[in-house]
């Protein structure tokens, strides 16, 4: 692999135990994959945050790393954390938890990574321009500044990513090729009224590790397609997709002679009831997977207006939405209604096995992949809106 | 017996072969703090890989099994080399951070547990 002046050094240790690491790292990843070049990346995005997923293992290496002198050098910003990193006592996350993941907060900080603890750092001071190069974990993240924004970025391991983000570089394979880049299956969505996260389930089983070009969704918003690409990358391994009309480079794309499939209305209603494991009420609602926008975050705001919650709502969102949140009075609305805005983390990476909960209603087609698995949980899966008008009066 | 490998981290190392025919997820799959196998129904179950010539095909299973690698090390119940038939990126990340000898390109099957192994550059040397 062809090294620049720079990246030797790198390499040598001139600039440290931690940074020399971090490049051998990737040169190893680069041989594995046949990378030929390091490409600059202009920011990076950490995974592998929550105590719940890393354990004690990854604390300890983040604390070491960060003792070794491991610093970024590019802007970093962090994926979601297991708790509420101010309030959660008072959402009862319990204490040995809490104190763990304090710690490995602690190790990203001194990093210097940006501890914007959210899994949409698109909607939160991270907004990468199309064909700049990224090395980003947060599966669905990538997936969006892929194909929402037309950014490179492979799907990062939570050390590659953190590797990158100190030498500022990441090997060139993958999706940072463009002939890596096109689509592989055609999927022609015959439906009208539809959730994009049971589509995006739903296709992501369907196809795995492809490249999927949507034809046939008329109209789509930026949390649409939020919902969608994070959807496929947790039933699938999908992280790159294109919709016709929609999103950028779709119409540079060739697609005759490509594998085509057909979904129904049908088939999307067959997939709901196979999601579905639960038919009692639900222990709690959950929205915010990817965390919400502040658009979707002030929609909830305004259906609740004079209604109250006939179960718990948590919505899961980052603390610059839950800022203007509070400063909109949506949050005041929500919580008079019997919600609640949670920051930081999720459903599916804090601890909510341990926090008494059993059957879990969502709209996300990728926390109804990871809930029964990974939280123990029953799962409820539809609309916002039908969710809300059911356990609401 | 000597077969030429890659190195995926480089370091000369001796003992004895700890074999798996089966790939190993080391996030669940082994204690980090006493370097014992724990996955439930593995081939090693139970066993130590504790200063052994850790021999697999392959990693599976969670990417915190790079961090569970580190902890080995840190504990001080990390085997003394890893040897692969492919190492992915799972392992490969581990064998870095933790700076554990790791050779892979190695035709795995033709060595047992209780083999002398000697990895010399990229050189695998058994029971001679």
């Amino acid at each position: 692999m062809y090294l620049t002046k720079e990246e030797e050094k790198m390499l040598e240790g001139e600039y440290g135990e931690a940074t020399r690491k971090a490049m051998k790292l990737l040169v190893k990843l680069g041989d594995i994959y046949g990378a030929e070049k390091m490409v600059e990346v202009s920011s990076a995005q950490a995974s592998g945050v929550s105590y719940k997923s890393i354990g004690d293992p990854g604390l300890e290496f983040l604390e070491g790393f960060a003792q070794e002198g491991a610093r970024v050098i590019v802007p970093t910003f962090l994926n979601p954390a297991g708790m509420d990193l101010e309030n959660w006592k008072k959402f009862d996350f319990p204490e040995e938890f809490a104190e763990k993941q304090a710690r490995i907060i602690n190790a990203f900080k001194r990093m210097r990574v940006t501890i914007s603890a959210t899994c949409t750092p698109y909607y939160a001071s991270a907004l990468p321009r199309m064909n700049e190069h990224l090395a980003w974990a947060e599966s669905s993240a990538v997936s969006f500044a892929n194909s929402v924004i037309g950014a490179l970025t492979n799907r990062e391991g939570g050390p590659s990513a953190l590797a990158a983000a100190i030498t500022g570089r990441t090997p060139e394979y993958g999706l940072h090729l463009e002939e890596n880049r096109k689509p592989t299956i055609v999927v022609e969505v015959e439906a009208e009224e539809f959730e994009f996260g049971l589509l995006g389930n739903l296709v992501g089983k369907m196809v795995k590790n492809k490249i999927p070009y949507f034809k046939g969704i008329k109209k789509a918003t930026t949390d649409d397609l939020k919902y969608l690409g994070a959807a496929m990358a947790a039933s699938g391994a999908v992280a790159l997709y294109y919709v016709e009309g929609i999103t950028p480079k779709a119409s540079e794309q060739e697609t005759t002679g490509l594998e085509k499939t057909t979904i129904t209305t049908e088939d999307l209603e067959k997939r709901k009831e196979e999601l579905t494991t639960a038919d009692e009420k639900p222990d709690l609602i959950a929205f915010g997977c990817p965390h919400l926008s502040i658009a979707e975050v002030k929609w909830i705001s305004d259906f609740l207006k004079n209604r109250k919650m006939k179960t718990k709502l948590w919505l899961f969102t980052s603390t610059a939405a839950k800022a203007i949140a509070d400063r909109m009075g949506y949050t005041e609305n929500i919580e008079r209604a019997g919600g609640s805005i949670i920051t930081d983390t999720c459903m599916v990476v804090a601890p909510i096995e341990q926090m008494g909960f059993g059957t879990v209603a969502v709209n996300s087609g990728k926390a109804a992949h990871y809930l029964p698995g990974f939280c123990k949980q029953k799962v409820i899966i539809d609309s916002m809106e039908n969710l809300l008008e059911k356990w609401s009066e | 017996m000597r077969m030429k490998g890659r190195i995926i981290n480089e370091g000369n190392a001796e003992g004895e072969a700890v074999v798996s025919r089966e790939p190993i997820g080391f996030y669940g799959g082994i204690d980090a703090k006493t370097g014992i196998v724990i996955e439930k129904g593995h081939e090693l179950e139970g066993k130590s890989v504790k200063d052994k010539i850790l021999v697999f095909p392959r990693g599976k299973g969670s990417t915190v099994g790079s961090y569970v690698i580190y902890g080995l090390k840190k504990n001080g119940v990390a085997p003394k080399a890893i040897i692969n038939e492919e190492t992915e990126t799972i392992v490969a990340t581990g064998v870095i951070l933790a700076n554990i000898p790791c050779i892979d390109g190695i035709d795995v099957s033709k060595i047992k547990t209780g083999d002398k192994i000697k990895i010399e550059g990229d050189e695998v040397i058994v029971n001679e």
